[in-house]
Parts: structure tokens; C-alpha cells; sequence
């Protein structure tokens, strides 16, 4: 834990700077936002915060059923990826996959209706909080299978590479999935293809409860496609700023036909793996470091207010937004009707 | 002692092949590892390499003669000191000729003995698909699944070809033969041996709107991959409420070979027939083969194109027509008949279509169905046909648990149990792991006599 920890303590350089393999590629130094970055990163997060934690509620209400799995304090990374990508590139990842949503400008209504399995769910209530998609949007879901995004993520960058249409895949997987089989036959032919393909490993330290320490014998997933020859690299994931410029440099790499790119976050879920999860493996001060230390919002929220780009009302006014956009999504969420029981039979064949 | 030099098999299916070419001549001396004739299969052309030095006797087969049976003795070869003199005596103590232990169709020639018995109708039907007139033209199945390919790659660039040796290996069973000439390494893909992953990248393409053909090797290996089968392409159309789904082709053969053991010999299409989500197709003809890939690669869902080995170098009729396409979920009418309703599909149906033959001369005329699409079932077609008969035997090589037998033994007794006049039979591949011995392989799997006991039995006539 404390490596990781440290990690993101000092800045994403620094666990770069440990190189080991080849392959092993130095994270590039923070740009700084200007004042529409910082608020447009701070408002994104700040939706997936309280979405999350609405949804949170919901479950406590028994509203919404089954595994829910929150996506809070990794916020940072999928908005600095998202604020990276250009327009067609797609994203997959796993199940916890609201904030994914969410950043793919996925309306919070739908998906939160999703999650009560209601009709006007992004899936008409059929796919549950783990599998929406959008075609749209470029979201290719939701998947419940631990790694099995990762394989299927490397067929999205096989069909940009088939269309040759420029874009780019990115595929979201934890620390946890980063020890599935499949996930090494992917990397395998994603670079002997080259395949535009960005992998990207979520590493909140923890696959459910049992950490990376425990579960990985080389801890530093950035370099597990090493001997494919994929370049990878740490990154502080709870500084969006240095998600970014990793991002983009990442896409770069895989746009100008140099094949997948591994990028490690370095994050950290503040709740348990699952609603039904204590998670009683860590300790209740390591996830109150992490909050008050590297918290994602924070650390923008103290920017934006230094550097004087908003002042603590008008910050207030944009979570009372927020707030509200949410609280449509719950009501919504929770009045809109369950799926006509014909639906039952329905989307199995076209 | 001359040495009988004899036809080799150089596949575990290999009935008889081509014997190309002689590279030494009579009176020529050979050493062990010498190439001395070149023999050709549909799938290959091989070398036959001498295994004891000697001098070659007497050429008994011709270079350029066809068919030739696995076993047969193509040529003497003399020993150190032995002449043309004991030729005589080696063809004498050959008389007791081997006979050929190779492939299934000596399983099946054993069948029961002749009864007499006035002959009855068990008459060829049409194909309703085919227009009347339509010429028809010989093709074996292998040919007509590459033709398949290669007529929808040419109509839709979306469509390519992935899995293990596809491309410049020309295809492990040579299904996928020229198409890398035709069409590239773009769209003909040789991947690693990694099931699970290529597998997955099919899905994720054809979730992208691709419209990938994803070769197995053989179904066996598709077990590393059936989590992306059934969880990715399956359930995404429903988990996306309709947004997106998977239009793409799983294939390759299933089901046994010819004596690959246990781990390489089972058929799968119970296991896909039972997920929502799929379509399962089992081809038997050459035209099935044909008609119902080229519908597979069109249908916008996942279709699990379930092949076999034994039946790629079979020749069937097909209909030689520019754009042949059989409609998925309808099954055939073989034969017409009135006593009894037999029901198969893919190499089931060589053994149907067998017993139909013989039950036919000890007077039971039995109707023949060959399903060719597992999911969707037509079970109107095989209860339209047991309302005429009142009876019903299927046939199978799968094991009979959860068999596709089964489920159709269900619904026939769910949707015409008062027009029963027997309780169904299946016959079926043991319950047992295939065995590698022969004799064992062979009771292990169907045979035409166990359909014909089994129609007699539920005719009352044994």
C-alpha cells in the first residue's frame, strides 16, 4: 500500500522515474489547466460524485437491485480521458461503469433509471448497472465478466484499424482483471497488429478485497506488456491533469499507427468493491488519507479558488446545479415505469 | 520376405487419395527416409517416405491413379539378397488382403442382414428451396463452405476471415482455401493460438459493425473461448435493450473425427442450442453447407456454424446457381415416407439416410428429416411429419444427456403426444468420453444398425 500510496503523493513522475523494462515510458510532465479545464474537470467530477452517491442512497432504499459498484474517488480518470479523446474514439470497460457513462455525456437520467430497471433506462431496464452501451456515444459497455473488455476493447481498435478511420479504443480494466488470460492474448495480437488500442488499468488496489500486493507478482502493472513490447506507464489517476497529458499522449501513439499503449491509474475507490461490501481488508485511515490527500475534486476545487477562477459561492452555485441534475435523475429514476412485460422477449434476435 | 509398401493415411479421416507420383522406379534402391512417391488428398499433396531400405520390387498402382484405398499395397519392396522371385511368393501369402480398419464407412457397411420383405417407398424429396430446373453440379462440402465465404467477402467488405492457420496455411481442413489469394491479409487473418482472445476481438469488431467469420480449429478449442460467445456476443443485443448486438460467425468442425480421443471428439450443439441469444446451425450436404453459411455470414446475430470433419470431403449435388441461400430454421424433407419419422442432422444423417435404405427393402418406409438449423428448432416440421407417421426415431452422435434429442423428444410428446403410437427413441453417442481404440470408438458412436432397431422397435416389428 505504501508504495502506491506514495505514488500519488508526489507527482505522476515520480513512480515513473523507476523504470525497469524497455518498454517503460516516462509519464510527461503536468500541464496545467487553464480556467475552462479546471471548471469543465471539476463539473464532470463532480456529477459523477454525487451521481454515485445518489445511486448509493437508492441502493440503501432498495431501489436499485443487485451488485451496484461505485466509481467513487476514481473520478479523475475517466474525465481526463475523456477531455483527451477526440470525437468517434470508443471506451469499454467493466462494471463499474457509471462514471464511464457519465463522461461519455450519457444522459444521468437514462442511466440512472438503468439502475432501478426502469423502461427509460439507457438498456429499457434490461441490462441493469453493469451492461448500458450506447452506439451514439461510442460507449460499448458494461461488461460482467472480470478482463473480458479487454479482449472485445482490442476488437473496437481492430475495426478502426479495418475502417481506417483514425480513431482509437479505449479499454478500461482493474488491477484485478490485469491477471486474466485473455488479457495477455490481447496484448499479444493488439501489438503484433498494431492495433489502436489504449489499456487502460484502473488500479484502485484492490480486486474486491484482496489487494495487489497479494494477488500480483510484479505489482507495477504498467509494465505487463512488456515482453509484447507495449509501451506503458504510470500515472497519478488522482490528478486529472496528469490523466490527461497521459491520455493524449497515449492517443498519439496509438493514432500514428504505433499500436496499443498501456496506461496504469493509479487510483483508489473510496467505497468497497460493491455496495454489500464493508470492506473490512483496509483500513478506515488509509481511505481517510486518501480522501483528504489526493482527493481528485479537491485538489481542482483548491486550484480553481486559488488561482481565483471562481469564488466559494459561485463553487456552490455549481454543486446546487449538479445537485439538481441528479435529483431529477433519482426522480425520475424512481417514477418512470418498469419495462412493459413484453420487453421480456424482446432484443434477443434481429 | 518382400515388404508390402502401403497406402498411407496422412489424416485420421483419410479414406483413399491420389497417387501422384512415383519418384523411384522398379529395380531402384531405396534407404529408410527416402521420398518415393508423392500421394494427394483434397486436402494435401504428401510425400511417402520409404521406412526400410531395400529395392523396389514391383510397382503395384500406377502413378495418376484416383482413389486409392488407405491400406491398399502399392508396391514390393525386395529385402538385401531377395529377386524378382519372391515376388510370387509375397503375393500369395498377400491374398488375405488387409482390410482397410481407416474411417467410418466400414462401421456403417455393417449392417443387419437382408430380410425379405416387399420393398416400400422411402423416395428422395426435393428441396423446396431449389427452383425446379435449377442445374445442379458436384461439390464437397469443404468447397462449398470456401465458396460461401468467398461469394459474401466479395458482396460485403465488412466481412473477414480470422483464426488459427485460415490464411497462409490455406486452412488446417483447407476450408478456407485461396481466400488469402483472393482477398489479403487484411480481411484473411492468422492468429495465435489464443481462443479466448481472438474470440473476444470477433465480438468487440462485429459490436463495432463488422461482420467477422471466426474460424476454430475445431469446437473442442472453442470451449477457451465460450465465455465471449455466450457472455459478449449472445446477451449483448438484449443487455443493450436492442442498441447493439454481434453480427458474426463462429465456425468450424464438431463433433468426433476418426479416432482423436476424448478431448478432440464431441459435439457441441446442445451446449450452444440451450443459450438465448444464438443461432446454432448444423449443415449435413454440400448445399446446406453452402446455402446456410452464406445465410449465417447475412443474419445480423451470432450464429454458431457447427461443421464436421468427416463430412468435409464427402460430394454432394449442389444447386449451381449465382446466389444459393437456404432461409436458417427450416429443416428438410430427405426422404417421404409412412411408418416412421426419423429425424437428424449433419452426420446424423448418414447414418439415417442408411437405415432408411434397408428399413425401405424389409418393407418400413421411414420419412427422413435433416433439421440443418439446431436454434431455431423446426419442430413443426417434425410434428407435421410424426401426425403422419406416429412414431419417431432421432439420431445423433452427441452424448444423450441434454441432447438435441432431448429437447425434441420434449416438444414432440408437449405439442403431439396423441398422435404417438411409441415412445420416442434416440439414438445417440454413448454416455462415455470417446475412446481412442478403434473397436471401442466404434461402439461408442452411433451405427445404422442401432436406427434400424430402434425404427423397428417403435413399429412393432423387431
Amino acid at each position: 500500500m505504501a508504495a502506491a500510496t506514495k505514488s500519488t503523493a508526489g507527482s505522476g513522475t515520480k513512480s515513473a522515474s523507476r523504470s525497469r523494462g524497455a518498454a517503460k515510458s516516462a509519464a510527461p510532465a503536468i500541464v496545467e489547466f487553464d480556467k475552462d479545464q479546471e471548471l469543465h474537470a471539476y463539473r464532470e467530477m463532480l456529477q459523477i460524485r454525487r451521481f454515485e452517491e445518489k445511486a448509493g442512497q437508492l441502493y440503501g432504499m432498495g431501489l436499485i437491485g443487485g451488485f451496484c459498484h461505485l466509481y467513487i474517488g476514481q473520478e479523475a480518470v475517466v474525465v481526463g480521458m475523456q477531455m483527451a479523446k477526440v470525437d468517434g474514439d470508443q471506451m469499454i470497460t467493466g462494471y463499474r461503469d457509471h462514471g464511464h457513462m457519465l463522461a461519455m455525456d450519457l444522459d444521468p437520467k437514462g442511466v440512472m433509471a438503468e439502475l432501478t430497471g426502469r423502461r427509460g433506462g439507457l438498456s429499457k431496464g434490461k441490462g441493469g448497472s453493469m451492461h448500458m452501451f450506447s452506439k451514439e456515444k461510442h460507449f460499448y459497455g458494461g461488461h460482467g465478466i472480470v478482463g473480458a473488455q479487454v479482449s472485445l476493447g482490442t476488437g473496437l481498435g481492430f475495426a478502426n484499424k479495418y475502417r481506417e478511420n483514425g480513431n482509437v479504443a479505449m479499454a478500461f480494466f482493474g488491477d484485478g482483471a490485469s491477471n486474466q488470460g485473455q488479457v495477455y492474448e490481447s496484448f499479444n495480437m493488439a501489438q503484433l497488429w498494431k492495433i489502436p488500442v489504449i489499456y487502460v488499468i484502473e488500479n484502485n488496489k484492490y480486486g474486491m478485497g484482496t489487494s495487489v500486493e497479494r494477488s500480483s507478482a510484479n505489482t507495477d502493472l504498467s509494465q505487463r506488456g512488456a515482453s509484447f513490447g507495449i509501451p506503458g506507464e504510470q500515472v497519478d489517476g488522482m490528478d486529472v491533469r496528469a490523466v490527461m497529458a497521459a491520455s493524449q499522449k497515449a492517443l498519439e501513439h496509438c493514432r500514428s499507427g504505433k499500436g496499443p499503449y498501456i496506461l496504469e491509474m493509479i487510483t483508489y475507490r473510496y467505497r468497497g468493491h460493491s455496495m454489500s461490501d464493508p470492506a473490512k481488508y483496509r483500513s478506515k485511515e488509509e481511505v481517510q488519507k486518501m480522501r483528504t490527500e489526493h482527493d481528485p475534486i479537491e485538489q481542482v476545487r483548491k486550484r480553481v479558488l486559488d488561482n481565483g477562477w471562481a469564488t466559494e459561492d459561485e463553487l456552490k452555485a455549481l454543486d446546487k446545479d449538479v445537485r439538481a441534475i441528479v435529483a431529477e435523475a433519482a426522480e425520475f429514476a424512481q417514477t418512470d415505469p418498469e419495462p412493459d412485460v413484453s420487453e421480456l422477449y424482446t432484443d434477443i434476435l434481429l | 520376405m518382400p515388404i508390402d509398401i502401403l497406402m498411407p493415411a496422412l489424416s485420421p479421416t483419410m479414406e483413399e487419395g491420389k497417387l501422384a507420383k512415383w519418384l523411384k522406379a522398379e529395380g531402384d534402391s531405396v534407404t529408410a527416409g527416402d521420398v518415393i512417391a508423392e500421394i494427394e488428398t483434397d486436402k494435401a499433396t504428401m510425400e511417402v517416405e520409404a521406412v526400410e531400405e531395400g529395392t523396389i520390387g514391383k510397382i503395384l498402382v500406377p502413378e495418376g491413379t484416383d482413389a486409392v484405398k488407405v491400406n491398399e499395397k502399392i508396391a514390393i519392396l525386395l529385402e538385401e539378397g531377395e529377386d524378382a522371385s519372391a515376388l510370387d511368393k509375397a503375393s500369395e501369402a498377400a491374398a488375405p488382403a488387409q482390410s482397410a480398419p481407416a474411417g467410418k464407412e466400414n462401421a456403417e457397411a455393417e449392417t443387419a442382414a437382408p430380410l425379405p420383405a416387399a420393398p416400400v417407398s422411402s423416395e428422395p424429396a426435393d428441396d423446396p428451396e431449389i427452383p425446379d430446373g435449377t442445374p445442379m453440379k458436384s461439390s464437397t462440402v469443404r468447397e462449398a463452405l470456401r465458396d460461401a465465404m468467398a461469394e459474401e467477402m466479395r458482396r460485403d467488405g465488412d466481412v473477414f476471415v480470422m483464426g488459427e492457420e485460415v490464411a497462409e496455411y490455406q486452412g488446417a481442413y483447407k476450408i478456407t482455401q485461396g481466400l488469402l489469394a483472393e482477398f489479403g491479409d487484411k480481411r484473411v487473418i492468422d492468429t495465435p493460438i489464443t481462443e479466448h482472445g481472438f474470440a473476444g476481438m470477433g465480438v468487440g469488431a462485429a459490436m463495432a459493425g463488422l461482420k467477422p467469420i471466426v474460424e476454430f480449429m475445431t469446437f473442442n478449442f472453442a470451449m477457451q473461448a465460450i465465455d465471449q460467445i455466450i457472455n459478449s456476443a449472445a446477451k449483448t443485443l438484449y443487455m443493450s435493450g436492442g442498441q447493439m448486438g454481434a453480427p458474426m460467425v463462429f465456425r468450424g468442425p464438431n463433433g468426433a473425427a476418426a479416432r482423436v480421443g476424448a478431448q478432440h471428439s464431441q459435439d457441441f450443439a446442445s451446449w450452444y442450442a440451450s443459450v438465448p441469444g444464438l443461432t446454432v446451425i448444423q449443415p449435413y450436404s454440400a448445399a446446406d453447407a453452402k446455402g446456410l453459411l452464406k445465410a449465417a455470414i447475412r443474419n445480423p446475430n451470432p450464429v454458431v456454424f457447427l461443421e464436421n470433419e468427416i463430412l468435409y470431403g464427402q460430394t454432394f449435388e449442389i444447386p449451381d446457381m449465382d446466389d444459393f441461400i437456404l432461409p436458417i430454421g427450416k429443416a428438410k424433407v430427405e426422404r417421404t415416407g409412412s411408418d416412421v419419422t426419423l429425424v437428424s442432422w449433419s452426420i446424423g444423417m448418414t447414418y439415417a439416410l442408411k437405415a432408411a435404405d434397408q428399413l425401405a427393402e424389409q418393407g418400413i418406409s421411414a420419412e427422413v428429416i435433416n433439421l440443418r438449423t439446431i436454434r431455431p428448432l423446426d419442430i413443426d416440421t417434425v410434428i407435421k411429419s410424426v401426425k403422419k407417421t406416429g412414431r419417431l426415431v432421432t439420431v445423433e452422435e452427441a452424448y444423450p444427456m441434454c441432447s438435441v434429442s432431448s429437447e425434441i423428444a420434449f416438444q414432440v410428446q408437449e405439442k403431439a403426444f396423441d398422435y404417438l403410437d411409441a415412445p420416442i427413441l434416440r439414438v445417440t453417442g454413448k454416455d462415455v468420453p470417446m475412446p481412442y481404440a478403434a473397436n471401442l470408438e466404434k461402439l461408442a458412436l452411433p451405427n445404422v444398425q442401432e436406427v434400424i432397431d430402434a425404427a423397428k422397435a417403435v413399429t412393432y416389428t423387431a
